[in-house]
């Protein structure tokens, strides 16, 4: 039967072994992995300020981007491509605040300069290449 | 109770008791919200009662984990805490530290992290509060009479939780990288090093009711602890699937996080069978249903409706959908919060020196609570479901989806309110359990029957 030590061994052990692998499998991902599927130095000044205005404004606590958020609100990762610039500027400057079929998002009094830093920010996410997520519809929907 | 400075594990308690109705009022909120009802929206937005609901549930289970280490490590170690002046000091920086944190939520001051809102000045301040705390924990057991491994498991558990706070505090440009981050905080913690906290309670629990020889039980807490690394570590990969992460994480998250289950079903297996090896003659019955159900709620929660999406070919429609909030609940109800309510339920007694065990309203709490949060899980699954189906596979906007959604939301609804009244039991027997007193302080083991040896 297993004795008190071996079960120790056993803990000590594995833990130490699978913290080294995922530390490495973690560097070679921050290193090499990420920047290849999400381009850092497509990253300018006005991504980052987008970057920085999502965080500041908790979009993440309606939203969700790469999946990730809450579930009061679209999937914001490809909606550069869904619906283009112009519309996601309407949406941010929407004089008392956007109401898509009833649902209310917080009103913003962004900048013009903080509304192109938004589009520029989702234009960056919209490249990231994300292992096939989000997936595409596979039912065919009669409009 | 051995010790009169285990007093100080009450106030951490009332604390969680508090916290847990604040976090569910917003629970409330956006229910509400999702079935079309935001009245609150201009004073209470949707991303303030969401950062609300989820830092308020981290605080009071850490509030629980705080005063489970202020009332097991002195226990364990054999003597006094060594300042009980400064656990008082502690404690009140931790409250008003987290009740600066919620108000700025309303004001609009938040990190946007999901999971991380606090933002990082406080950050700074929360770091400092648990350093105390730490020091306070680990001079007591160092200095103790003994060092039991339930003690270090659970010492290395709450050092460890501390450790993993601080990448969470860094900021990165890349959103990508700061999201794989801020999984070395939330997924590290609640399918790693948490598990050693919950392992070191429940263990603590289960040599104080059932009496089974500590030898064996903590022999198993090794394996157990053990197995939740073995799988954990590597399982953060079931998060590092799409979100910008290199694509080796789905071969390396999918078969290392569908190993997480098994962690959980060693709890399951370890309750179990210390109970049924058990003299099953210690009076305290409430205790050690909560004891029970956190071993087997935490397997269904964590473990069976984990698995039910960690693998990549599931997760890719599953992922960022009320799927995953299903899970969330269940697994966060099943083995923290129980875990949290198992420790209240059996320290209660002990503090207060007011013996009543097996009362109505302690065992209608205990079923009502856990049929309620049952009944949440179902409706998640439900609108989580719904919401794959209509808008990953049929190609719905995300608004026609929701409109679908909504009737489960009033299940939701429905199903929280008898949680909610769940929750209210337990708090009132809590508050007629009294105060702690010094009369409650005992010289004899309080688990004081014979060993069983195994
Ligand atoms: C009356 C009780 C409760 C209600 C009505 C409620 C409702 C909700 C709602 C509507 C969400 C937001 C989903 C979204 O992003 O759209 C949420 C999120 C969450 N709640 Fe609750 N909740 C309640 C109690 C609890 C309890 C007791 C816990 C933990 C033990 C909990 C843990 C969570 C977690 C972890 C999330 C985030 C889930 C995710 O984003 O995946 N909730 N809750
Ligand atoms: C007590 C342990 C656990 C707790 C408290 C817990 C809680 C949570 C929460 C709150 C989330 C949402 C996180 C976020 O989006 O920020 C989540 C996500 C997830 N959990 Fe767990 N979990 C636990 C254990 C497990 C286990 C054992 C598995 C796998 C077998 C698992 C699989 C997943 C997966 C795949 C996701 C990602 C969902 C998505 O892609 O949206 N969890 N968990
Ligand atoms: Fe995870």
């Amino acid at each position: 039967m297993l004795s008190k030590k071996q079960a120790k061994t056993f803990f000590l052990g594995g833990t130490a072994l699978f913290f080294l692998i995922f530390l490495a499998l973690s560097i070679h991902s921050l290193k090499v992995g990420i920047p290849e599927n999400t381009h850092p130095e497509k990253m300018t000044e006005q991504v980052e300020l987008g970057r920085y205005l999502w965080d500041k404004n908790n979009c993440m606590g309606c939203h969700t981007i790469m999946g990730e958020g809450a579930y009061y609100a679209p999937e914001l990762t490809r909606v550069y491509s869904r619906k283009g610039p112009d519309y996601i500027k309407a949406v941010l400057t929407a004089p008392d605040g956007w109401q898509p079929r009833g649902r209310k998002m917080v009103k913003y009094n962004f900048s013009d300069e903080e509304v192109e830093g938004l589009i520029a920010f989702f234009q960056w996410m919209n490249e990231a290449y994300l292992n096939g997520f989000p997936p595409k519809p596979q039912l065919y929907r009669p409009e | 109770m051995k010790f009169r400075s285990q007093k100080i594990a009450y106030n951490f308690f009332a604390l969680s008791m508090l916290l847990i109705l604040l976090q569910i009022t917003y629970g409330f909120i956006m229910a509400f919200a999702h079935m079309g009802y935001d009245g609150l929206h201009e004073w209470i937005p949707f991303n303030t009662a969401t950062a609300t609901h989820k830092n308020l549930l981290v605080v009071w289970i850490l509030s629980g984990f705080m005063g489970a280490a202020y009332y097991i490590i002195p226990d364990e170690a054999d003597r006094e805490l060594v300042s009980p002046f400064w656990a008082k000091i502690q404690f009140w920086t931790f409250a008003i530290v987290g009740v600066i944190a919620v108000a700025g939520f309303h004001m609009g001051w938040f990190e946007g992290r999901k999971f991380l809102e606090i933002p990082r000045p406080l950050d700074y301040l929360v770091a400092l509060n648990v350093v105390l705390f730490l020091v306070l924990i680990l001079f007591t057991l160092l200095k103790g009479k003994k060092q039991t491994t339930t003690a270090w498991v659970l010492s290395m558990g709450l050092v460890f939780a501390a450790l993993l706070y601080l990448p969470g505090m860094i900021y990165f440009e890349n959103l990508a990288v700061d999201s794989f981050f801020r999984w070395w905080v939330v997924h590290l913690w609640v399918e790693g090093v948490w598990e050693l906290i919950m392992g070191g309670i429940l263990s603590y629990l289960l040599i104080r009711l059932t009496g089974v020889d500590r030898e064996v039980i903590e022999k198993w807490l090794y394996v157990i602890v053990g197995l939740t690394f073995l799988s954990g570590i590597l399982g953060t990969g079931h998060h590092y699937y799409y979100t910008g992460g290199p694509d080796y994480w789905l071969m390396i998250g999918g078969i290392f996080s569908s190993l997480e289950p098994l962690a959980f079903l060693g709890m399951t297996a370890f309750a179990v069978q210390m109970y049924r090896k058990g003299n099953k003659k210690h009076p305290n019955k409430l205790a050690l249903f909560w004891t029970l159900n956190t071993a087997i709620l935490s397997f269904l929660g964590a473990g069976l409706l984990g698995l039910a999406h960690t693998l990549p070919q599931v997760n890719l429609y599953t992922h960022g959908t009320l799927v995953t909030a299903m899970h969330g609940h269940l697994a966060f109800w099943g083995a923290y919060g129980s875990l949290v309510f198992a420790i209240i339920s059996y320290a209660m007694p002990q503090m207060t020196g007011r013996k009543i065990y097996d009362n109505q309203i302690g065992n209608l709490a205990f079923w009502i609570t856990n049929i309620g949060m049952l009944g949440m899980t179902t409706a998640f699954a439900a609108a989580g479901v719904s919401q794959v189906t209509l808008e990953r596979i049929a190609g719905y906007e995300y608004m026609e989806a929701a409109k679908v959604m909504q009737p489960h939301f009033f299940v939701l609804i429905i199903a929280a309110t008898v949680f909610t009244t769940g929750i209210c039991l337990y708090i009132w027997n809590f508050i007629k359990f009294g105060k702690p007193v010094d009369e409650a302080i005992r010289t004899e083991d309080d688990s004081a029957f014979q060993a069983v040896t195994a």
